[in-house]
């Protein structure tokens, strides 16, 4: 067991080896964490927290490296952790926390056509998914929805393993005009022999990617993202509903059958904490900007970070 | 010494020291002040060093409690601590949390007539000296080359981990919060059992050698078989606790403002809520809080609520005071704090405002009837006498289901209702690993995790071959014979 470093004890600080900013409000960290690299699988998430006072925010694994014993993570700025992370941690910083790979690993299956979605927060988590799907010789389809051109990553990542990719952008100015339920139809339109849709973004756009699969009976997997705490079982506060069971996303999830999802529930729940991510975003965007002017700017990060949420 | 009788000795109990509930129900600070010196020798009085002592019996762990008594009668308080930590590692917080009046004080002799013997508080006493002056039983420890991996820093693994030690083993406790401890740290709030009762422990193993790897989710970052096949460890012991809240499944479950106990307190005592928006983590709180259920974590989300500012705090428990399974003196410390008991009333529907939130809390009145399975008078309901609470925050405390990562991800056999099965040495399905406390009993006591994490590294040691050279464990038998069952009358020596 190299990868653990003996008498290291204690919080462990968790390096982050590279970041990369992929727009005003979308950056890449990877941290070096040799065995999670070892063990992640897609579909799965991990914990981190940035320092002693910060939270436990869930973020999905979006790549790992096994060579180099890294593991990628695509982090949207939309509140008052994820922009603090955005601003403090640059390579060579340490994470206070990081504890996974959580979840269970998305169950890879059969299907010889699939479709991949993913929008805003959602496109980086997809791509494993798309990834070990054309590994297992599947045709891949990638749909992908941003705001504008300016925010779209990962283009090329997903050119090298889709068989075809679409675009989709509110106002047209890359790929098609429309939200990501127009690619899926057009996807659908043009293959009559869709197996499986795996749809991971904000909860209205997996809600309406459920949707548009349901009249053609298509099988579509969807990732939730509820608040959560430990991420371990222990709490309860991921609960969500599916076909009228309770589940809790971290140990029973976070992947399920977006036919049985009650999305609803889910963008209830997301509310929760409304007001205190507002006090504390706000707090936060004060102390910077008397520092640094300029991101003060909230409600315009906050509609950048969440293009298909209205 | 002369002999002491029912008559001759102190006839109450001495008084702790306690906050006053009316400024203690809005802070964190520890409720009871524990013993003074004083007060500890006075106490030490009333035990009348039965011949028979009853209240060894009805320890988990069986510490000699009438010889630690004693020795602090003695003023050998160092002595006292010695004969407690022969059994019990955690006397400081065994003191604080254990259910003593349905174990040793619930049977100890002098209780027949008067007052128990207040014996968890002079264990408090013992155990908290020991934190101050920094003793240590370090013993000599003899380096085996084993290679021990624990999983989960509760009572049960620190205790397991703690023997293994000192019989030499490279040990690694994982855990997969940031901080150890268990539930002593994210459950057990800070007025009851303070975190540095609780560092002060883990503190100690570190001493023995033991080392901490937190951030750690076993099962999923390796999982229990790559700990024996490819990490090198010799046995494992998993000690993971219940976890998995129980919900209630009653209309309106999911509205926000409906959460688990541990999920209020996790956020409260391990992520520091409390303090919000100097840390990150929220915790709204309601102004009207209702608390279902009555055991100890029932207990905590209430006192917790009061203290963090809720106007009103209710308990509403379908069964009767008397069946109440919480600690007595928590019960006692939340009606001094000004909280509502709703006995015998059961939750039939959470109510929504119309935007997801909680509005109000149906319940309906019980009446006790025949005795059911636990022995308990089943609570049945009173046709019509349904009724609204006004509330926007509703936390359950009903209990927990077990926690299904290491059943994920192994092949470890699990009884009917996920919990794992072990023979009666703990050793699961799987050779060399071990298991203890909630995770093998479902929720029960820190003492018993404790007693569990102990008797599993018996287990161990037997199964590595490493002959057991401490103390004979006074494990309330003699040559594997219970002592109530030897036919020879033991007797004292005068001094
Ligand atoms: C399994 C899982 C995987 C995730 N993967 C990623 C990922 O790869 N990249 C990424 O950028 N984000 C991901 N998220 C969401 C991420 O955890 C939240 O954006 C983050 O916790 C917000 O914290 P904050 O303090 O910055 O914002 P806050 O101020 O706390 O919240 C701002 C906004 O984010 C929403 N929000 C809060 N918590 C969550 C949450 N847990 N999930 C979704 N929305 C939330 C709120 O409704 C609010 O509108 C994931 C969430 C889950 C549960
Ligand atoms: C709020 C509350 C109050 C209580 N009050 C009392 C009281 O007053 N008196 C009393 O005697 N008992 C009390 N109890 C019960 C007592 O705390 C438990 O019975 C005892 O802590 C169980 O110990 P354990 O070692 O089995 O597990 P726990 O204390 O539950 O510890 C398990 C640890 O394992 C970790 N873990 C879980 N899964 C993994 C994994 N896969 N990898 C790594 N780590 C993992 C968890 O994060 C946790 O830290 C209370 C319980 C609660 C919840
Ligand atoms: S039963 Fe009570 S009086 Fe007797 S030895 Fe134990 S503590 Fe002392
Ligand atoms: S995050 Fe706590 S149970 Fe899922």
């Amino acid at each position: 067991m190299n990868s653990i470093a003996p008498g290291r004890s204690g919080p462990q600080p968790f390096e982050i080896l590279r970041r990369e900013d992929y727009s005003d409000v979308t950056y890449m960290l990877e941290v070096h964490h040799p065995m999670m690299a070892r063990a992640a699988k897609p579909g799965q998430f991990v914990i981190v927290m940035s320092h002693a006072n910060g939270e436990r925010i869930p973020l999905t694994i979006a790549d790992f490296n096994r060579e180099k014993g890294t593991i990628t993570l695509v982090i949207q700025a939309v509140g008052k952790s994820t922009m603090e992370m955005q601003q403090t941690l640059t390579a060579g910083s340490m994470l206070h926390g990081l504890a996974g790979p959580m979840g269970i690993p998305t169950h890879l299956s059969d299907a010889r056509k699939v479709i991949c979605v993913g929008g805003g927060l959602g496109v980086a988590p997809v791509y494993p998914q798309a990834r070990a799907m054309k590994q297992k010789g599947a045709y891949v389809i990638g749909v992908l929805g941003f705001r504008n051109k300016d925010l779209v990553f990962w283009e090329d990542k997903f050119r090298a393993i889709c068989d075809e990719l679409l675009i989709c952008t509110d106002d047209g100015s890359a790929g098609i005009k429309g939200m990501v339920t127009d690619g899926i139809k057009q996807a659908i339109e043009k293959h009559k022999d869709i197996e499986e849709v795996i749809a991971i973004g904000p909860p209205v756009m997996m809600k309406a990617s459920a949707n548009a699969t349901r009249v053609a009976k298509i099988k579509t997997m969807v990732s939730l993202n509820p608040i959560m705490v430990d991420g371990t079982g222990m709490c309860g506060g991921c609960r969500v509903k599916v076909g009228e069971k309770v589940k809790f996303a971290c140990v029973d999830g976070p992947d399920f059958d977006g036919h049985e999802v009650d999305f609803d529930d889910l963008m209830v729940r997301l509310r929760r904490y409304k007001e205190e991510e507002r006090v504390a975003t706000e707090r936060w965007s004060e102390t910077c900007r008397m520092s640094e002017p300029g991101l003060g700017e909230l409600s315009k990060i906050n509609e950048m970070a969440f293009p298909n949420r209205n | 010494m002369k002999k002491r009788t029912v008559r001759t000795i102190p006839q109450t109990r001495t008084p702790v020291q306690e906050l006053d509930p009316t400024i203690r129900a809005r802070n964190f600070e520890e409720v009871n002040c524990g013993y003074s010196e004083s007060e500890a020798l006075r106490e030490s009085e009333r035990c009348l060093f039965c011949p028979d002592p009853k209240c060894i019996e009805g320890c988990p762990v069986s510490i000699n409690i009438p010889q630690f008594i004693q020795k602090i009668g003695e003023k050998n308080f160092r002595g006292a601590y010695d004969t407690i930590t022969a059994t019990n590692l955690l006397p400081a917080v065994c003191g604080r949390v254990c259910p003593q009046e349905n174990q040793c004080e619930g049977v100890c002799t002098v209780g027949e007539n008067l007052e128990p013997v207040a014996i968890g508080r002079l264990e408090r006493f013992v155990g908290d000296l020991a934190i101050k002056n920094h003793w240590v039983n370090k013993p000599y420890i003899h380096p085996s080359l084993f290679k021990i991996g624990i999983i989960g820093s509760g009572p049960s693994g620190m205790a397991c981990a703690a023997d293994m030690a000192k019989a030499g083993c490279d040990v690694t406790v994982f855990e997969a919060f940031h901080q150890p401890g268990g539930v002593l740290r994210y459950g057990i709030p800070d007025f009851r059992l303070p975190n540095t009762v609780v560092d002060a422990e883990v503190e100690k193993l570190k001493d023995l050698g033991v080392k901490f790897e937190c951030n750690t989710l076993a099962g999923r970052l390796f999982t229990i078989e790559q700990m024996i096949e490819e990490l090198g460890f010799h046995a494992v012991f998993i000690g993971t606790g219940a976890g998995y809240p129980s919900m209630l499944n009653i209309p309106g479950d999911s509205l926000n403002g409906v959460l688990s106990a541990n999920e209020l307190l996790t956020r409260c005592n391990l992520m520091k809520a409390r303090e919000f928006p100097k840390v990150d983590t929220p915790l709204p709180l309601g102004r009207h809080v209702v608390v279902v259920g009555a055991g100890n974590t029932a207990m905590d989300a209430l006192r917790v609520s009061k203290r963090l500012g809720a106007e009103t705090v209710t308990c509403v428990y379908r069964r009767s005071k008397t069946e109440c399974p919480a600690r007595a003196e928590e019960v006692h410390h939340a009606e001094q704090e000004g909280i509502e008991f709703h006995w015998l009333t059961n939750p039939i529907e959470v109510l929504d405002d119309g935007n997801g939130n909680v509005r109000a809390i149906r319940c309906i009145r019980m009446d006790l009837g025949e005795p059911d399975d636990s022995g308990r008078r089943r609570p049945v309901p009173i046709q019509g006498s349904e009724f609204e609470l006004e509330t926007d925050e509703v936390v359950y405390a009903i209990g927990t289901n077990a926690n299904p990562i290491i059943g994920q991800t192994s092949k470890l056999t699990l009884n009917k209702r996920g919990y794992i099965e072990t023979d009666s040495n703990l050793m699961t399905s799987i050779a060399g690993v071990f298991a203890g406390g909630d995770i093998v009993t479902g929720a029960a006591t820190v003492i018993e995790a404790m007693g569990a994490g102990r008797k599993a590294a018996r287990g161990m040691k037997a199964y590595l071959g490493i002959r057991d050279i401490g103390p004979i464990p006074t494990d309330g038998s003699l040559f594997g014979i219970a002592l109530s069952e030897h036919n020879f009358t033991r007797v004292r020596i005068a001094e």
